[in-house]
């Protein structure tokens, strides 16, 4: 078990009934380090970081997050998923609490801070990503933007070491993505561990240490974001990337 | 008086249909409270000792059968000397109730577990006795408006957690646990309340072994809240299939356990949603307890329909009076639940703004 790596995937195999999604993944990240995730829809990104944090379970193969096999041992999951945070394109915010409500209810009741405590600590996380002045709202009352920034103050709020990102900005009108990508590569220049899937080309060549496509199931090419958006080897990146840049 | 007429100008007789239709609907309107007023009011009898005066009036509610009856109503045949205790647990629930839906409080949910857990065991102690000094009154003794609610609020009680455990269960991803709560759930769907009742009052007691015998009373309300359970379990699967995958994942990914992250996400959610069915089925239940006189113990309708036989006021109107009586008893509950259910709806919706 190498002792850099904080998520080590072998050999991943995945089926949704007959459909094969994810064919033999293999990828290793490092502590700190920030991958982007992108490819068509269906090609399985997002079932992979879901994987991670067993949202979806594995067919074949191994994830061993931080040193810890994700198997069926619910004490496994457990610990990985205070680990790891998810950041979900629906933001999926608790619309009958308040967003302080959201953001103490997995210390509280998780890890068992108490009460005051994990409230000083939401509203520092609120203030990280810039809406300490909201905590006393509901979900409903702020905008998509100010949602999605509450969804990750919520997240961070368990101090997990690695942060999922599932297409974050892809429900936000287009004013709001700025604020969102922004508190992101805060969060990136940090140090977090992130895996991102996106299509933000800008924020992947920002932030990114290694840009990945997958196509159908597959990693078809991983590289630097300068040598993957300058000089694509795939053709179906080739043909990807010329979609999404649209020209 | 202008605006009145200028308003019945555009809204009553605006054209010669529309003129037509609200001459039509205020005849009706006429007619129902004119017959009601006349039966109920002008043509009663309100005093007398048995049915002559009754004899008398023989187009109007014979209301000296209910006054006359009304401890019987109330009671059935508990011990006169005895009734206090009655009266005790009566007020107690409506004190707490009240209190609970008074709205903001601040001993609120001590208050709510008092009346969980300490106030059904006080009202036990108090009402069947042979505790503490007090004597014992058999439950074949118990009857009227006190069997009603005994009845329906014990079914309340127990089908709400019992259906959203069903409900759950039924959602379970353990096969076992899914296939018992299918089982149960439809087999008490699946038969008549009239069907389990007597099951539980004439079958039960062939099974169980000699001396074994339970309480009559007890049988119904252990039939009764199973059958409630039954159908309070798929109200709430309706409220839990509305909330959106997200919220379960969401509650996931941030390490939740399955039951930390149903009790503290999803059926906050689910049971706000389901409040219109949960007190429809409520509601249902409550009239349902009527059924429970065909195997011999007097509910409200039951005594009521009892004395209908008592020669002292065998007069036309006893029994229509007697209806009208029952009905409008439990037309103030059931009308009460509604509009309390309406005020709950109101109050978790404030916050629930969702865009």
């Amino acid at each position: 078990m190498s002792g850099k790596h904080i998520i080590e995937i072998s050999h991943l195999d995945k089926y949704f009934g007959d459909f094969h999604v994810l064919k033999n993944i293999n990828l290793s990240v490092a502590a700190g380090e920030k991958i982007v995730i992108c490819g068509p829809s269906g090609s399985g990104k997002s079932t992979l970081i879901r994987c991670i944090n067993h949202l979806e379970s594995h067919d074949g193969g191994d994830i061993i997050v931080d040193g810890v096999p994700l198997d069926d041992k619910v004490k496994n999951i457990d610990h990985i998923r205070s680990e790891v945070g998810m950041v979900f394109q629906q933001f999926n915010l608790f619309p009958h609490m308040t967003v302080l409500e959201n953001c103490i209810l997995a210390p509280v009741w998780v890890k068992g801070v108490p009460r005051s405590e994990a409230e000083a600590l939401a509203l520092q996380y609120l203030e990280r990503v810039r809406i300490p002045d909201q905590a006393d709202k509901y979900p409903g009352q702020l905008s998509g933007g100010q949602q999605q920034r509450v969804a990750i103050a919520r997240s961070l709020c368990m101090q997990p070491r690695i942060m999922l990102f599932d297409e974050p900005t892809s429900a936000l009108d287009p004013e709001m993505i700025k604020e969102v990508l922004e508190v992101m590569v805060d969060l990136a220049e940090q140090g977090m561990t992130m895996l991102c899937v996106t299509h933000e080309m800008g924020f992947a060549r920002r932030v990114a240490d290694r840009v990945i496509f997958m196509d159908e199931g597959e990693i078809i090419e991983e590289n630097t974001p300068t040598a993957f958006f300058d000089n694509p080897q795939n053709e179906r990146t080739k043909l990807f990337l010329s979609q999404i840049i649209g020209d | 008086m202008q605006q009145i007429i200028k308003w019945s100008r555009e809204n009553l007789f605006a054209t010669r249909m529309n003129t037509l239709l609200s001459l039509v609907s205020l005849w009706l309107i006429y007619v129902t409270i004119e017959g009601v007023v006349s039966w109920a009011f002008i043509n009663a009898s309100f005093l007398g000792a048995d049915k002559s005066s009754c004899m008398v009036r023989p187009h109007g509610a014979c209301w000296p059968f209910v006054t006359a009856k009304f401890n019987q109503f109330i009671y059935g045949n508990y011990p006169a000397a005895e009734q206090w205790r009655v009266n005790i647990v009566f007020v107690l629930g409506a004190l707490g109730l009240g209190l609970l839906m008074a709205g903001r409080i601040n001993f609120k949910k001590q208050l709510a577990v008092l009346m969980l857990t300490a106030y059904p065991v006080l009202t036990f102690i108090l009402l069947s006795g042979g505790l503490l000094g007090l004597s014992y009154v058999e439950t074949n003794q118990w009857g009227g408006l006190l069997v009603t609610l005994v009845i329906a609020v014990t079914g309340i009680v127990v089908s709400l957690p019992l259906g959203i455990l069903l409900a759950l269960g039924r959602r379970s991803e353990l096969p076992i646990i899914r296939m018992m709560s299918i089982a149960f759930i439809e087999f008490w769907r699946g038969v008549p309340l009239i069907t389990v009742l007597f099951m539980a009052s004439v079958m039960l007691p062939l099974f169980l072994p000699e001396g074994m015998n339970f309480d009559a009373l007890l049988r119904c309300l252990i039939g009764v809240s199973l059958f409630a359970s039954a159908y309070m379990a798929e109200v709430i699967r309706g409220g839990l299939q509305a909330i959106p995958k997200g919220q379960y994942e969401a509650g996931k990914s941030i390490g939740l356990s399955y039951w930390k992250s149903m009790r503290l996400i999803i059926l906050p959610q689910a049971l706000v949603i389901s409040i219109p069915g949960i007190v429809n089925t409520f509601i249902g239940l409550f009239k349902d307890t009527t059924l429970v006189m065909i195997v011999g113990i007097f509910d409200l309708l039951g005594i009521i329909s009892f004395h209908f036989t008592d020669p002292n006021w065998t007069s036309p109107q006893v029994p229509i009076t007697g209806f009208v009586f029952a009905g409008l008893v439990f037309w103030v509950f059931c009308f009460a639940m509604s509009h309390y259910s309406k005020s709950v709806e109101r109050r978790f919706s404030v916050k629930g703004v969702n865009k």
